[in-house]
């Protein structure tokens, strides 16, 4: 019992991620029908978001230290980070320690803009060209930002620890009343689920509460019609995709934690979130939700040992092989409208 | 000739006449001049240039002919790298075996990924292939490291069996031959600062280029070729005519699956060994960069592609700072500086980054590749001519 909750619960952060860059792909799929190689470049480019500020938050300057000496009596010299002269010490360290929380808040505007700057530059140009021209070009662009990134931060992974407060593991069979420890868990990778289950439910609420969400969910259904009542759609979908990208930018930040970010990160995710679009069905926002969880888990099922003495080798393909047989058995999608990118 | 129309037949006699003349014309500065560095004549470079020529010419055959964009076609390389390896060991060191199953290996292959993954088109027929290139790939390195290396790939050892061959002595390197003539062996021809090398290898991969161009000038012209073109512009109306797609759709993935095949079989003929990196998709994605590059659909496009693309890599990641200094030493030195960080990030390591903005800008403003610039560059001339000449009519010419 404990070792299939264990499961799911391993499967729920990467399961998150795939469901944040397959929640993002979609809307953009759904809102503007392009299909967004970029989109994986886009979570790299959040995960570095994160790297970005915590190098900047502990940007330091040399003081001579009077308090510490040498062997010879001289004063050391000691890095001081600038935030300390602004907050103080301990408060400076609790800044530098929560760094990636705090990127968040710099990462929307920030992913936002990279976005709309996207799709007005580039994007807007193929909409009428055929989805294989949209497929190449934003693999250009992919290539071209994760080259960028790596000119910059060089190709090694680079560790972006979580707040001190959240490191380590704790005990969830306690939780549950469960004797022994039998569910060792990290903190940081439940956070992230939390942190995803609320963008997600913050997307929908969104889509579905407010007054432009309802418009632009018109305009995913009938978007010339929409246009036609002289609403400027065009508008409202550009800011999807901003939204779109800051949602793939923040899964990108809060993933920093559990895997250093390293250039090629998101190329590794675009392939498996597009799996996952497809598994979900094309076009349909809570199919790819649910698909991401449904593939993260079986994943981790699959990385069980019982599962792989019986099927070596099982854990790296299955995602691939549900993607197969859904596809051929039924084209649409778990969740996708019929009709919808059928053929 | 040979079953070509006059034009075909020029086109096919340029390309042999330009792989038989590469030493020559890849090597056009002295040795030991400043702009040696540009020189591709070296055998490994001319050896790739002419392998992954085949490989985009097989590609073509499949995007270019049918509009089917698959992002999986590194599998069916790796595929036939892994079976001539694997022939290298167990049968003789000669290169023919190898190459007679990498094509087969990989046919098969391709029939079984292209039976499957051509019930869907569009997106999901790319999404598709992209799974299986991705399955191959991760079996390559976990459970069939039996058969495939796993990370250390495999190489052709003295101690392999090896029926056919007389046994090597302890300590020699097996080498791969043809008949006696081994792939890395070179004639080097020295003309007054020049130094042209004349390789085995590269030779026979480029005989190998020609025969592929040729079959693929052949396919292009036919009849089933014009099914594929078919495929193409409409699909629905070609069922509606109650013709079945799927055999000839099944037909033209599985020669382009065999010529990746070939071109991983030559891939191991030149260097004996075989990795599980060839397959994965980002390998795909760069035979898509080739074809697409030199210009899809179009019979020497994707020859061009794949030799700018390769020589691209190799030249410019040689590129250093102090090459970058050099080249801009005659300005003062402020703008010098200025010049080498405005370029530096572009060469050497980030060439691929030159490569991807090069593909982009083709992708947006030139979506027939090189070829399409090429025509324009023409057209232009051409329209210039009967401006000139007061005809006036330059419509007609344009409009070709």
């Amino acid at each position: 019992m404990d070792a299939i909750i264990l499961q799911i619960l391993n499967g729920l952060d990467k399961g998150s991620a795939y469901a944040l860059i397959a929640l993002g792909l979609t809307l953009i799929f759904g809102t503007l029908g392009v299909v967004n190689f970029a989109h994986g470049a886009l979570f790299m480019i959040g995960a570095f978001c994160a790297v970005t500020i915590s190098r900047l938050l502990t940007l330091s300057h040399t003081v001579l230290d009077e308090t510490k000496t040498d062997f010879l009596g001289n004063p050391l010299k000691v890095d001081v980070p600038y935030i300390y002269d602004i907050f103080g010490e301990s408060a400076g360290n609790a800044i530098i320690d929560w760094s990636v929380p705090i990127s968040i808040l710099f990462a929307i505007p920030i992913m936002i803009l990279i976005g709309v700057i996207m799709e007005r530059g580039l994007i807007r140009h193929f909409y009428k060209r055929p989805h294989a021209d949209q497929i190449l070009v934003t693999f250009g662009l992919a290539i071209v930002l994760q080259e960028i990134i790596k000119y910059f931060y060089g190709a090694n992974p680079i560790p972006t620890p979580a707040p001190e407060a959240f490191k380590g593991s704790f005990d969830f069979g306690a939780m549950l009343g469960m004797e022994g420890a039998g569910i060792i868990y990290p903190y940081w990778r439940l956070v992230y689920f939390a942190f995803s289950a609320v963008i997600i439910g913050a997307v929908f609420a969104f889509l579905q509460f407010t007054t432009f969400g309802m418009v632009v969910r018109a305009g995913m259904s009938d978007r010339e019609t929409v246009g036609l009542l002289g609403i400027n759609i065009d508008k409202r979908f550009t800011i999807m995709f901003g939204l779109a990208a800051a949602v793939a930018g923040l899964a990108g930040v809060m993933y920093t934690p559990i895997n250093s970010p390293n250039y090629h990160m998101g190329m590794d995710f675009l392939v498996l979130s597009f799996v996952v679009v497809v598994v979900g069905g094309m076009g349909s926002l809570s199919g790819a939700v649910l698909a991401g969880f449904l593939l993260g888990i079986l994943e981790s099922f699959a990385s069980m040992t019982v599962v792989l003495e019986a099927l070596p080798g099982i854990n790296q393909i299955i995602i691939y092989l549900v993607a197969i047989i859904v596809l051929l058995t039924r084209p649409r999608g778990l969740m996708g409208k019929a009709g919808v990118m059928e053929e | 000739m040979l079953g070509l129309n006059k034009k075909d037949f020029g086109l096919l006699t340029i390309v042999i006449i330009l792989t038989v003349f590469a030493p020559f014309l890849l090597n056009p500065f002295p040795e030991g001049s400043a702009l040696a560095q540009f020189n591709a004549g070296y055998p490994d470079l001319m050896q790739r240039l002419v392998i992954f020529g085949i490989f985009a010419i097989g590609f073509n055959i499949l995007f270019g002919l049918t509009g089917y964009l698959s992002f999986g076609h590194a599998a069916f390389l790796g595929a036939g790298s892994y079976a001539g390896i694997w022939m290298i060991k167990l049968l003789t060191l000669n290169i023919v075996p190898a190459i007679v199953a990498s094509i087969i290996v990989a046919g098969l292959f391709s029939l079984l990924v292209g039976w499957i993954s051509l019930r869907r088109s569009g997106i999901y027929f790319s999404i598709l292939t992209l799974a299986f290139a991705q399955m191959s790939y991760s079996l390559a390195y976990s459970v069939l490291t039996p058969i495939t290396g796993g990370e250390t790939g495999l190489q052709p050892k003295v101690s392999d069996p090896r029926i056919f061959d007389a046994a090597l002595a302890e300590g020699t390197t097996p080498r791969a031959n043809l008949f006696g003539m081994f792939m890395n062996d070179s004639y080097e021809l020295s003309v007054a600062g020049w130094v042209f090398t004349f390789n085995v290898g590269y030779y026979i991969a480029a005989i190998f280029m020609v025969i592929a161009f040729y079959i693929s000038i052949r396919i292009f012209r036919s009849p089933f070729g014009l099914m594929l073109r078919a495929v193409k512009s409409n699909q629905q109306r070609l069922n509606y005519t109650g013709v079945q797609s799927k055999p000839y759709t099944l037909a033209a993935f599985v020669i382009s699956g065999m010529y990746a095949g070939l071109a991983g079989g030559l891939l191991v003929a030149m260097d004996t060994q075989a990795g599980a990196e060839r397959m994965f998709w980002t390998a795909s994605g760069e035979v898509v960069l080739m074809t697409i590059l030199g210009g899809a659909g179009t019979l020497i496009g994707p020859v061009l592609g794949a030799g700018f693309i390769k020589y691209f890599e190799n030249i410019v990641s040689k590129i250093n700072e102090s090459i970058l200094q050099a080249w801009f030493s005659f300005m003062p030195e402020a703008i010098q500086d200025l010049f080498v960080a405005i370029f530096y990030p572009f060469i050497g390591k980030g060439g691929h980054l030159t490569l991807g903005i090069i593909f982009m800008l083709v992708v947006i403003f030139l979506p027939g590749g090189l070829m399409e610039g090429g025509q324009r560059i023409a057209n232009l001339f051409k329209k210039k001519t009967k401006s000139d000449t007061g005809s006036g009519n330059a419509s007609p010419a344009a409009a070709e």
